[in-house]
């Protein structure tokens, strides 16, 4: 069994419709959407939800009015700037934001009147789904919630318990921009990245970071350039520089309006059309499978 | 003013129009900041190239035992919410990459056995482009903690009439770090299912932080009509659509800018930080206070 994690340092670059794409081309594979900051890839594939669970990034501490006496020790002990002091005149209670507190729990320890408690707070749910191209494991998290890395190793886990269950060949996850939290939990252990890019300088340059960092974690790499046909020069530039670093290509897909029209339809894009972009995106999952052995 | 350039979805112009916007105020004899909060990954400065003048390092918290005083008791491993530290046999193991610096284990170690030292995840370098004084944040690669960095950017920001900051996509932490001091944020997005999709998480984040906002349009011509209903339904305020011309891709491509390749399209922004303004309009707020 064989994991692929497609991410793209810039985002934009057209990771979720390439997803897609190898949905439709690859057997026996479980999907995971590990862009959890952002997940579409299920308005193409419209999966039908077989499980949902809550997912629980960790424990958030709150005030008890009741039993607060307001003696400002944990306004002061909190690093994240969390707890202040409403704006009104008086003998207030101090409140705790939910979007700024980390769970350190520094101020439930400090507080001498046991009047701030630390309980698990939903983040978000996680899903079970089948599609049309086999089973996809997808979440969505709240709004403004952090704690991204954990929810994306829960899905990339659940995904591996299905395919070792079902005994499927790949597991294909669709991984988020940057080179942060969720990227580093998504590709971390596993057995391929391709990182898909553009030829632009901020494509390039953005290229250039997230491959160091796949160096950094010793995964086998390689990259594909998407509407490669937008600037020919630098398609070749990116390559050789890929090449000399021991990436290699899987190839060029060209520009073509399809890709905003399948996503319309709610198709992939080799679905959509059979037009010279699905040669090309055929050409780079036949490429991908022969670079993992 | 300060005004944060978000989305939910990645590529689609945040960055553009950050640097043409601010670009275009400085022409206008505005005294202008430009933020790339984006420490991931930064590309407001192949746009700008700027002179850079200055560079620091952004520090973290990192705990330091001092073995002399340590008695393994092993509290500080207990308090640690993160597992940044953990106590074995009396040894007290940390994982730098794991510690929030929330001074926790500094704070309740019994024998005062932990001090905190600081350690590197990123710079913010300082530099200067036609007029626009322009501040970066650049995560160190393996690092989890880009909120830090982001902190250390803004920091770096000096006061002026109008401060820009481009964000990184999503609607996470480190997006949250960048836009929660802003007046006012501009999410871009363009008119597909991923980009409403993504949108509409963009507004549900920027709702939760009470923050006054408008949409800009990208490649406004290339999908649906559907981004255009949901702000309708949603009484949202479109201030900005760039069309999708393949003059603007080439010039993106090769890190130029759209207001100095393609001229006509300087008015779009214009028109779009006039809109801002009288959205915004701070003398308004002003004396409503």
């Amino acid at each position: 069994m064989k994991e692929i994690v497609i991410i793209s340092g810039k985002g934009g670059t057209g990771k979720t419709s390439l997803v897609a794409s190898i949905a439709s081309l690859c057997d026996h594979k479980v999907l995971a959407d590990c862009d959890v900051d952002a997940a579409d890839l299920f308005l193409v594939l419209d999966p039908q939800v077989q499980a949902t669970n809550d997912f629980s990034g960790g424990k958030k501490a709150r005030i008890l009015d009741e039993k607060c006496t307001a003696c400002g020790k944990c306004v002061l002990s909190c690093r994240f700037e969390a707890i202040h002091y409403p704006p009104t005149a008086g003998r207030a209670v101090p409140r705790i934001d939910p979007t700024f507190c980390e769970g350190c729990a520094v101020c439930t320890r400090i507080c001498e009147d046991d009047a701030i408690v630390f309980e698990p707070v939903v983040n978000g749910q996680w899903f079970i789904s089948s599609t049309r191209y086999g089973p996809m494991v997808h979440a969505r998290l709240g709004i403004a919630e952090g704690n991204s890395g954990k929810l994306v190793t829960l899905i990339r886990q659940e995904a591996r318990r299905i395919a070792e269950q079902d005994q499927l060949d790949f597991i294909i996850v669709d991984g988020s921009p940057g080179i942060g939290c969720p990227v580093i939990s998504s590709i971390t252990g596993s057995d391929m990245v391709l990182v898909v890019t553009e030829p632009t300088l901020s494509g390039q340059h953005d290229l250039d970071r997230v491959a160091q960092l796949t160096r950094h974690f010793n995964i086998p790499t390689t990259i594909c350039i998407n509407k490669w046909d937008l600037n020919p020069d630098i398609t070749e530039e990116i390559e050789s520089k890929a090449a000399e670093q021991g990436i290699k290509s899987a190839g060029r897909i060209r520009y073509d309006p399809a890709v905003t029209k399948a996503q319309i339809m709610k198709s992939s894009v080799v679905e959509y059309t059979g037009g010279a972009i699905s040669e090309d995106i055929k050409s780079v999952w036949r490429n991908i499978i022969y670079a993992l052995g | 003013m300060n005004i944060a350039i978000a989305s939910g979805k990645g590529g689609t112009g945040k960055t553009t129009i950050s640097t043409n916007l601010a670009l275009t105020l400085v022409e206008r004899g505005k005294a202008v900041q430009l933020l790339d909060c984006d420490v991931e990954e930064p590309n407001c400065h192949i746009f700008l190239k700027p002179e850079i003048d200055t560079s620091q390092a952004v520090n973290v918290v990192l705990p330091r035992v001092i073995k002399e005083k340590c008695t393994g008791c092993g509290i500080c491993g207990q308090v640690c919410e993160y597992s940044a530290i953990v106590v074995v046999k009396g040894n007290v193991l940390i994982f730098p990459e794991l510690c929030h610096g929330c001074g926790g284990c500094t704070l309740f170690c019994p024998e005062q056995a932990i001090e905190e030292t600081h350690r590197p995840v990123g710079i913010v370098e300082k530099g200067t482009s036609s007029g626009i004084r322009f501040i970066q944040g650049v995560l160190n690669i393996g690092e989890l903690m880009s909120p830090a960095v982001i902190k250390g950017v803004k920091k770096a920001a000096d006061e002026t009439d109008v401060l820009i900051i481009d964000s990184p996509p999503g609607t996470s932490c480190p997006v949250i770090e960048s836009v929660k001091d802003a007046d006012f944020v501009l999410l871009v997005t363009e008119p597909t299912p991923f980009g409403l999709n993504d949108l509409k998480l963009a507004v549900g984040m920027v709702r939760q932080l009470e923050k006054p906002f408008a949409v800009a349009i990208n490649r406004c011509d290339i999908g649906d009509e559907e981004v255009w209903r949901y702000c309708d339904d949603e009484t949202i305020d479109i201030v900005l659509q760039i069309p999708d011309d393949r003059r603007i891709a080439e010039a993106y491509s090769r890190g130029e800018m759209i207001v100095h390749a393609v001229h006509e399209y300087k008015g779009l922004f214009e028109d779009c930080w006039e809109k801002i303004s009288i959205l915004y309009c701070p003398d308004v707020k002003q004396a409503q206070e």
